[in-house]
């Protein structure tokens, strides 16, 4: 294959950008292969981050939670569980890796902006312009029965929070004036006057008053993450956010159909619509042929949901225990109990189960689908299988034509699933143009492409206040 | 006749624990914030023979104008610092009278995993009013409330550090479960203020519990594994040290060394002409650096260890480091800790039952 830059594409000269999500709490991660490790051991997050960065990848990315899942009163048992504090975890990667972005989740319901604000600049000083945060937000009590404040936020007063506290983070991090530290002990002090400003905020959710303890970093701010897919997550994504990690990725014309409503948010609220990239999170199975890739994706779907998993899926929707039935025989004959949510992550949400299930026995009468053969069939469609060429050739289609700016790959095995990726796929993309051959900055920022932070646009000099 | 070998510890916060430590640090006034300088100070620590480095914090700036007023956070510089050394402990500082016990106590859990059980907690407080205008939090005023708040934090991180045990992640491929959720607990912890739920969301760190230093008038000496004691003469200290009722006792020492360069005396009065070096009523050693040999040894009697704060780190730790150390070596009388070695066993202290598991065998016993 040979380069080409086809120009009569909407951009011909975009470029591909991966991260990778080591997940926390989920069933997609396979822990029962023989070369599954560990998810605490110090060892795996550093061999995927480094991998990830022999790929010349964008950011290794942490998720979050704050309480063990549970269903029906009790702790899940399925699923991995059990990781690390984001930032924390990341602060020591930061002495391991030397260019990779940092993505910590950090939740704004059950933290307070001096602190995380703080914690993120730490990272972000330690790693040299390496630091994300992506901005989550709780809305149960049931997270809060761990936490000093307790009970719950209503949607909109969550996201509503969450604004106020990056208003506040972004107040912290333009604290100090660049230069604000003497270039020598002779000087007359370590900190220019005035050049460090206290930081005054006083409205519904925070009122505070102190100094910023740190300078900005090599990026000026750590990237902000969005992950929220409502109405109310992707204005406030336009609002605020350089990257939004979506989970519209498996389908080119649902992709870009996303990617239009941000462009048409962001120029809703004055940003240049090219100010915020998207990288869906997506799973990416490879194989020598078409037909490897598919027997892999096969195994790898019986792992990931294995009989007890499928039940408990089953399970969540019908609205019953179902843990005693046959994952392998068919359908439950009952109909589905429309449950009460109770707060719990056991609850999902689910518009109307009725439909679901008789759209499932429709299908599973089709194809003759045992009940785990339908979960797996019909559940969440994830990811991207295929040879490294074939898929090379679509991810260049969907970057070219504005469908993502690439990928938050969720690797199926710990610590050895970015391997192939690493040594296939890349080198794939970078004969088609759509990947970077070396680092060209040393920032997140810079990977991404983005311009400066946005309280920090060709701001006027201002005057040494306070 | 000196007591039995030290442990030795450092505190490496900021240029050195004068407040005008930077006019004598070999490195501009910014460089404090890199992560090249952070781990070089480290380096040189763990090489040295040190058992242990802390590292102070607090959420207010570590001094006022004209001195230095930025600190990246300390749980971050230890897991930095813990991913670039193999054999030192480190110990932040984490005062929890503000801060959520929940975070505090999985951020530590996890430095612990990720330095391989080097792990320590300094638990200090947030004295000042202004720390409360801070965090926004109403303040807590007073000894009582806040050794209380200290407690309360102390309570929650080490029963949540035992909501797991050790086996509970269990990967039963016949069963298909992950985690065996017999063992793992709620903690149900309900204090003056807030209530913490539990289970942790981090696994039990490898030490099983951490090891928690601090001041005995601060947290009841039931919760601490290192009381740090402080005295302005040794009797002082020895009987501050026969009174803490912890497992192992830290004498807390400030010390001025001679250089090759200039005197401790010198080294001092050139820095008091900025500003005085804070008294806080602990031992100080102005002089040579076999006297503090000398000193170190009457110490040993008292007290399983000592942490050192130096008065400048890059003329004081080099000075440590050479002369120091290798001559209490030489005299069997310096407790290095070994590679592959937890920061509790190094100190000789056992690695503590989970107590939710002890209470599980002690339920089948009846």
């Amino acid at each position: 294959m040979t380069r080409t830059d086809p120009l009569d594409v909407p951009r011909p000269h975009a470029q591909f950008h991966f991260g990778v999500f080591f997940q926390g709490v989920n069933h997609w991660t396979i822990w029962s292969a023989p070369d599954s490790g560990s998810q605490i051991d110090p060892a795996s997050f550093r061999k995927v981050a480094q991998t990830a960065e022999r790929g010349l990848f964008d950011a290794f990315f942490l998720g979050e939670g704050l309480r063990l899942r549970e269903v029906d009163g009790e702790i899940h048992d399925l699923d991995v569980a059990g990781r690390p504090d984001a930032i924390t975890q990341l602060a020591a990667l930061a002495a391991v890796t030397r260019r990779i972005g940092l993505v910590s989740t950090s939740n704004s319901t059950f933290n307070e902006p001096a602190d995380l604000a703080r914690r993120l600049s730490g990272l972000d000083l330690l790693s040299e312009g390496r630091a994300g945060w992506n901005v989550v937000t709780t809305d149960n009590a049931w997270t809060g029965a761990n936490f000093r404040r307790g009970g719950y936020l209503d949607h909109a007063d969550r996201y509503r929070r969450a604004e106020e506290f990056l208003t506040v983070a972004r107040a912290l991090w333009d604290g100090w004036d660049d230069k604000a530290v003497a270039d020598s002990a002779d000087a007359p002090a370590w900190s220019a006057p005035g050049a460090v400003r206290r930081v005054r905020h006083q409205g519904p959710q925070f009122d505070l008053d102190l100094a910023p303890t740190l300078p900005r970093s090599a990026q000026g701010h750590p990237v902000i993450f969005q992950a929220g897919d409502s109405g109310e997550g992707r204005d406030f994504a336009a609002r605020n956010a350089d990257v939004i990690f979506s989970a519209h990725g498996n389908d080119f014309d649902d992709a870009l159909a996303f990617a239009e409503d941000i462009r048409n948010r962001l120029r809703a609220v004055g940003r240049p619509d090219d100010d915020l990239r998207i990288l869906p999170g997506t799973e990416i199975i490879l194989g020598a042929t078409e037909e490897e890739a598919q027997e892999k994706k096969r195994w790898i779907r019986l792992q990931q949901v294995t009989p007890a998993t499928a039940l408990g899926i089953a399970g969540l929707l019908w609205g019953i225990d179902l843990s005693d039935r046959d994952a392998d025989g068919p359908l439950p004959e009952e109909d589905p109990v429309v449950a009460e949510n109770d707060g719990s992550f056991g609850a999902r949400r689910i518009a109307d189960p009725r439909e679901v299930v008789a759209e499932w026995r429709a299908k599973a009468q089709a194809h003759r689908w045992s009940l785990r053969e339908t979960v797996i069939a019909l559940g969440p469609q994830r990811g991207h299988v295929g040879t490294p060429s074939a898929l090379a050739d679509k991810f260049a289609h969907f970057v070219r034509h504005g469908a993502v700016d690439g990928f938050n790959v969720t690797p199926y095995l710990i610590p050895d699933g970015l391997d192939d990726i690493v040594d296939l796929l890349v080198p794939e993309l970078q004969e088609r143009g759509v990947y970077r051959t070396e680092y060209t900055g040393t920032t997140l920022r810079d990977h991404l492409g983005l311009r400066e932070p946005l309280t920090h646009r060709s701001a006027p000099a201002r005057a040494h206040a306070s | 006749m000196p007591g039995p070998a030290l442990h030795l510890a450092v505190e490496i916060d900021g240029d050195g624990s004068h407040p005008a430590a930077w006019r004598r640090a070999a490195h501009s006034p910014g460089q404090l914030l890199t992560p090249r300088r952070v781990a070089r100070v480290a380096a040189v620590a763990e090489n040295a023979g040190f058992t242990l480095i802390t590292l102070d914090d607090g959420v207010l700036p570590p001094g006022a104008a004209p001195d230095p007023v930025a600190r990246i956070g300390a749980v971050e510089r230890a897991a930095f610092v813990a991913a670039s050394t193999s054999t030192v402990g480190i110990a932040p500082v984490v005062p929890v009278t503000y801060a959520e016990p929940f975070h505090v106590s999985s951020q530590l859990a996890s430095l612990d995993h990720i330095s391989g059980g080097r792990a320590g907690w300094l638990v200090t407080e947030e004295e000042r009013p202004e720390a409360a205008r801070a965090w926004g939090r109403p303040p807590v005023t007073g000894t009582d409330a806040r050794a209380r708040a200290s407690r309360d934090g102390v309570e929650v991180a080490r029963a949540l550090w035992d909501s797991w045990e050790d086996d509970a992640v269990i990967r039963s491929v016949a069963t298909s479960r992950y985690l065996d959720r017999e063992r793992l607990h709620y903690i149900d912890f309900t204090g003056e203020s807030y209530a913490v739920k539990g289970p942790a969301i981090v696994p039990r760190p490898p030490q099983g519990q951490l090891v928690v230093l601090g001041e005995p008038d601060r947290v009841p000496a039931a919760q601490l594994d290192v009381a740090l004691v402080a005295g302005r003469d040794l009797a002082a200290v020895a009987w501050a040290a026969a009174a803490a009722g912890t497992p192992r006792v830290f004498a807390e020492v400030e010390v001025a060394l001679d250089t090759p360069d200039a005197t401790a005396a010198e080294r001092v009065a050139d820095l008091e002409r900025h500003a005085p070096w804070t008294d806080r009523g602990r031992l100080r050693h102005i002089g040579s650096g076999d006297r503090l040999v000398a000193l170190l040894g009457e110490l040993s009697r008292h007290v399983d260890g000592v942490r050192l704060h130096p008065l400048v780190l890059d003329e004081d730790l080099p000075v440590l480091s050479r002369l120091v150390l290798p001559a209490l070596s030489e005299r069997r009388h310096l407790a290095r800790p070994l590679p592959g070695t937890s920061l509790r066993s190094t100190l000789g202290l056992e690695r503590p039952a989970n107590r939710f598991a002890a209470a599980a065998v002690q339920e089948e016993a009846r």
